[in-house]
């Protein structure tokens, strides 16, 4: 998406918020002119403090995922009897909630940063796993060998084959998860915590009745969520070229 | 003449236990132009990367340049029926990945010849592109392009790396009749120009009389006894439309259908 587009977006969102506030008129819905003006004062003090603790949540879960995802996900692609093995596994552990299991992971894991991150890593770990096997999976035999054939050994492999193959293949799966990881992030922060954007919108700002405050919050969690999907955009522009091809 | 390839005692048994070659010896003198001809199973292409260092044999030696083979040698080039080009990759920068994957590991002697230099990378790799004929479609992807083109971009990165060792499985198997007979010809052309040594492997009889100088042929597993013919008219203009051509395909053909003793 084009940067003008965003702005137009956000234009559209700020107006139309705007008209909804006046038509309710209630202090549950406040006009983005007070929460914007909240949103600039909190994110220097405390609102700062817990976006950069939910970003560095999603983002270690990010890289967790993608370290351990991949090279499994090659792995099972590249070794028909291991796939065959552990695909009705992945089949069935694909498709649950893994959201269900927050309360045994926090009996586990504890209620600090682990458990919320490991929670956010293993959705992203499924949905990075299936499509790289798959694409780990199309890779054939005779390319390896030919490839193999013009000098490369184990390094160049990965440098010339696996890693321009799986990129591709990393950056949809993010782009798909990105969304459900902040929502999961938000759930995961609701309680037991005291930190982090969750932890801040229904704690701090809507136990306590401050609902400008709470809106503070929900845009910098949309921001959150709006920055990743950036990122991952401009990493996929920069490294899949070829995907812009007709 | 100076051999380049040698095989001296090869045994080669599959994970199954079929034994495919038993004890067999063989060698391919520098500047030839081999074929080699079985049907499918013979082992042929089970030969052919054995002589690549794609696979190793249970017994004896394989020795390329007068060295031990043990994995793939710079100086041989392979080209394989499915191409094995980079989906991600443009025509002009899969014709590129041989000397892009040199200059990954510098010139240690090993995956690099010694004396590499990569300063003209760029034009050898645009002059392969000019020669192939496939510079108009250089920053296309390969599924953008046809069979064809595609088997010209994989030439074109394997003789972008100056081999002096063609090894080609079935190149053309997958093509239709007549942009095979232009790559059998060029083939030819570029073999005559670079004086390469050349092995094709082929289950297509007349591809084998066309192509091959010498042809080899192997019958039923396991082979110990290399069945050499020799076709010293290969690569003669005009030589596919003579008596000498069609009659030797019918020999061919005879020797692969009878049980050899």
């Amino acid at each position: 998406m084009k940067w003008r587009d965003a702005a137009l977006g956000l234009a559209a969102t700020i107006v139309i918020w705007q008209i909804l506030a006046m038509l309710l008129n209630r202090n549950v819905f406040p006009p983005p002119t007070i929460v914007l003006v909240v949103f600039v004062e909190e994110i220097g003090r405390e609102l700062g403090w817990h976006f950069l603790v939910s970003g560095w949540r999603v983002l270690a879960a990010i890289v967790l995922a993608v370290l351990t995802a991949v090279p499994i996900g090659l792995g099972l692609g590249q070794t028909p009897t291991l796939n065959r093995v552990f695909s009705p596994l992945i089949y069935i552990a694909h498709p649950i909630p893994k959201i269900v299991f927050l309360p045994i992971i926090l009996i586990l894991l504890g209620a600090g940063d682990v458990s919320k991150i490991f929670i956010i890593g293993i959705i992203l770990f499924f949905q990075i796993l299936v499509v790289v096997r798959d694409e780990a999976t199309q890779l054939r035999p005779e390319l390896l060998l030919s490839v193999r054939s013009i000098g490369a050994g184990r390094r160049a492999l990965f440098r010339f084959v696996y890693i321009p193959a799986t990129i591709p293949a990393v950056l949809t799966a993010l782009r798909i998860s990105v969304g459900t990881a902040v929502a999961v992030l938000f759930f995961a922060e609701s309680f037991a915590t005291t930190s982090g954007l969750g932890y801040y919108i229904l704690v701090e700002s809507w136990g306590a009745l401050r609902y400008p405050q709470m809106y503070a919050g929900v845009l910098a969690m949309s921001l959150l969520g709006l920055l990743l999907y950036f990122v991952i955009d401009a990493l996929d522009r920069r490294l899949v070229p070829w995907r812009e091809q007709p | 003449m100076t051999s380049i390839v040698e095989l001296n005692q090869i045994t080669f048994i599959y994970p199954g236990g079929a034994i495919i070659f038993d004890d067999f010896t063989w060698h391919i003198n520098r500047g030839e132009a081999w074929a080699i001809i079985g049907a499918s199973g013979c082992g042929k292409s089970t030969l052919l990367y054995l002589m690549a260092g794609l696979r190793q044999a249970t017994a004896g030696q394989v020795r390329v340049d007068d060295q031990p083979i043990a994995r793939p040698r710079p100086q041989t080039g392979l080209i394989l029926q499915d191409y094995g080009l980079l989906p991600w990759a443009t025509v002009r920068d899969n014709a590129a990945l041989g000397l892009e994957i040199r200059q990954f590991y510098g010139p240690d002697g090993k995956h690099t010849p010694r004396n590499e230099l990569f300063s003209d990378k760029k034009e050898r790799v645009q002059y392969w592109l000019t020669r192939l004929g496939i510079d108009h479609v250089a920053g296309h992807y390969p599924n953008q392009i046809s069979g064809g083109q595609r088997q010209r971009a994989a030439i074109a990165r394997t003789l972008a790396l100056n081999p002096d060792l063609l090894l080609m499985d079935e190149p053309f198997g997958a093509l239709d009749a007549l942009t095979r007979e232009n790559l059998q010809r060029l083939t030819l052309e570029l073999r005559a120009e670079r004086q390469l040594t050349t092995v094709i492997v082929t289950h297509n009889i007349d591809e084998a009389v066309y192509m091959g100088q010498k042809i080899l042929v192997l019958p039923q597993p396991p082979t110990s006894r290399p069945l050499i013919v020799d076709n010293p008219q290969a690569g003669e203009r005009g030589y596919r439309r003579t008596e000498t051509f069609f009659n030797r395909c019918n020999r061919l053909r005879e020797m692969l259908e009878e049980p050899v003793s």
